[in-house]
């Protein structure tokens, strides 16, 4: 049985978990149709990519041991 | 007129997973008389039965009813479902590492044993499990919904197949606890997932696009438009959002982003996993069901371009059972009601342990009967989980349904005015314990009333200095209580009213005392 180790310095990469809530709660940044991506418009394909985005980050949060 | 093929595939699944519920008692064995057992599965399931189970319990009957029929009626502003599931898996991975450590230590059930350990305040306590219960009942309530909308679609009375679905599921929850649903939702989340490719992938083709798909959604909204104002209204279907618009959405997502994590039931999933790593890695791959969810609500927009039209009994609810009934074959429509039905049946008895195990830990245990048992805690969990789900059935039986959405819609209100005591708790105890008691008392008055006051809807439309503010009725009022809480502290630490007794210690938040590594391959069983 391994105790975790927090890893020294990666405790600041938590400030990556603010990048969803800047891109997200101001809908005047994304609230068009165009550019579209396989007819999806953009207000609709931005917010699924964000998805994506947001577990890219707490993946490489939880890698980096935060 | 019914469909006896559908109806059979559908028979078919819910006698497997009524099977399974009653397997699931011997599923990674562990004595189903003590509550932490029956209750949280003895706090054992690793990441992937998390991942099935939490996702299950996220995400349900009524999320996938709701959303789209939501999508279809309004457009643009119901998609706000997406940026709200997004946003609680940041929150989910700073905060229930933390929750999930001080509950394992002390033996903490509930976030009321928590507040109670951490405040040393009865009061605070009693309000935070009394608002959980209060959040829950009629969630479970809109479970059953999501179950007649989809038996509905097939022919069938709804009020037989309510009353079947909730004799089985009543059954094997008392019987098997936590590890019923767990063990289901494997069942269920694959089924979701299959139809949601299904539908993703041959709809569209079916419809010639995405592009037509979105045209015809846009022809909507133009239409809308057009009829509001030759009728000097409000457009009520929107294609991309208007700027009246914008704070709504942005306060929808943040309010019931934060307030998610508060519903017991979500706690009670976080508890019944093995880790905080465990925790942490569903923090990074729940967000599959964000892309499931984001998907599905598009089906309100694919339902626009099919022309489908609802039941009447169920308006826009109705919408994906309409639309799966006439763009796939009996057999699929089946297996896809039975996804809808069991997606139901996870989260009912997930929110109905929850609601025990509060009322069990925190109401009957410290005013009723102090000193019981462990088996004794047990059976009136067991007793309180199967009156919780009778009253849900009655609720739904009895009550129009647009009630029940309604004391859903005040639930997410009122459920996020324990932010305080129990999120913040997790990092401070700052905070004064009464004041946190006269902050929640102040939420949910303020937002009971905006609710009431905007016509029974959540948001609430601030008129200041001649413009309009709409916000989400959660997000205003737990500001209030917060501000108030802070007010009030330091004059009560001043005025000498005590603080309790904090049970933990800083070092309880954090890294686990062991961390065993999981065993690879994580058996399943």
């Amino acid at each position: 049985m391994v105790t975790e180790s927090r890893r020294r310095g990666a405790s600041w990469l938590l400030i990556l978990l603010i990048l969803p809530f800047i891109a997200l709660l101001w809908p005047p940044f994304y609230n068009f149709t165009q550019p579209s991506f396989i007819g999806i418009p953009f207000f609709y394909w931005f917010q699924l990519l964000w998805i994506i985005i947001t577990a890219i980050i707490t993946s490489i949060l939880y890698f980096a041991g935060a | 007129m019914i469909d006896w093929v559908a109806l059979s595939v559908f028979i078919f699944f819910f006698l497997l997973v009524t099977v399974l519920g009653f397997v699931a008692a011997r599923w990674r064995r562990g004595d189903l008389n003590k509550l932490e057992e029956w209750g949280l599965a003895g706090r054992r399931f690793g990441t992937i039965i998390t991942w099935f189970l939490l996702g299950g319990d996220l995400y349900t009957a009524y999320t996938f009813v709701a959303v789209p029929g939501l999508v279809y009626a309004v457009g643009a502003q119901g998609f706000y479902a997406v940026p709200y599931t997004i946003l609680v898996y940041p929150l989910i991975f700073i905060l229930m590492p933390k929750f999930w450590s001080v509950c394992k230590k002390y033996g903490y059930v509930t976030p009321s044993d928590f507040v109670e350990g951490r405040y040393g305040s009865k009061s605070l306590a009693f309000v935070v499990a009394l608002t959980g219960i209060l959040a829950t009942m009629p969630y479970i309530a809109l479970q059953m919904f999501g179950i007649a909308v989809s038996v509905a679609q097939m022919g069938i009375n709804p009020e037989v197949a309510l009353i079947v679905a909730f004799v089985i599921l009543a059954a094997y929850t008392y019987f098997s606890g936590l590890r019923a649903p767990a063990l289901i939702a494997l069942v269920k989340d694959t089924m979701i997932f299959i139809v949601l490719f299904a539908v993703i992938i041959a709809i569209p083709i079916s419809l010639g696009g995405f592009g037509k798909i979105f045209a015809a959604a846009k022809a909507k909204g133009v239409a809308s438009a057009a009829t509001a104002a030759a009728t000097h209204t409000v457009p009520v279907f929107h294609f991309t959002l208007s700027s009246a618009q914008f704070l709504p959405y942005t306060t929808l997502a943040l309010g019931s982003a934060l307030a998610l994590f508060l519903y017991p039931h979500s706690l009670t999933g976080t508890l019944s996993s093995s880790g905080r790593n465990v925790v942490k890695r569903n923090a990074a791959l729940l967000p599959i069901y964000s892309m499931m969810l984001g998907l599905l609500a598009l089906l309100g927009y694919m339902a626009i371009a099919a022309h489908v039209t609802p039941l009447k009994a169920y308006g826009s609810n109705g919408i994906v059972p309409a639309l799966i009934a006439k763009e796939f074959p009996s057999w699929f429509a089946g297996f896809a009601f039975a996804a809808i039905s069991i997606g139901a049946l996870v989260p009912a008895s997930i929110m109905s342990i929850a609601a025990a195990n509060l009322f069990t830990r925190n109401i009957y245990k410290p005013y009723i009967r102090p000193n019981y048992s462990a088996r004794e805690e047990t059976t009136v969990a067991r007793i309180t989980s199967l009156v919780v789900k009778l009253g849900a059935l009655l609720f739904i039986l009895l009550i129009p349904a647009t009630f029940i959405i309604n004391f859903q819609l005040l639930g997410g209100i009122i459920i996020i005015q324990t932010l305080p005591a129990v999120f913040l708790g997790l990092f401070t105890r700052w905070l004064n314990r009464w004041a946190l008691v006269i902050g929640w008392a102040v939420g949910i008055i303020s937002g009971v009333y905006m609710f009431v006051a905007a016509n029974y809807s959540s948001v609430y439309t601030f008129a200041i200095g001649g413009h309009k503010y709409g916000i989400y009725s959660a997000l205003s009022s737990v500001v209030l209580n917060l501000v108030l809480a802070v007010i009030l502290t330091p004059i009560f630490v001043a005025v000498g009213l005590r603080s309790g007794k904090d049970q933990t210690h800083a070092v309880d938040y954090t890294e686990d005392m062991v961390e065993t590594k999981e065993a690879i391959p994580e058996a399943l069983g």
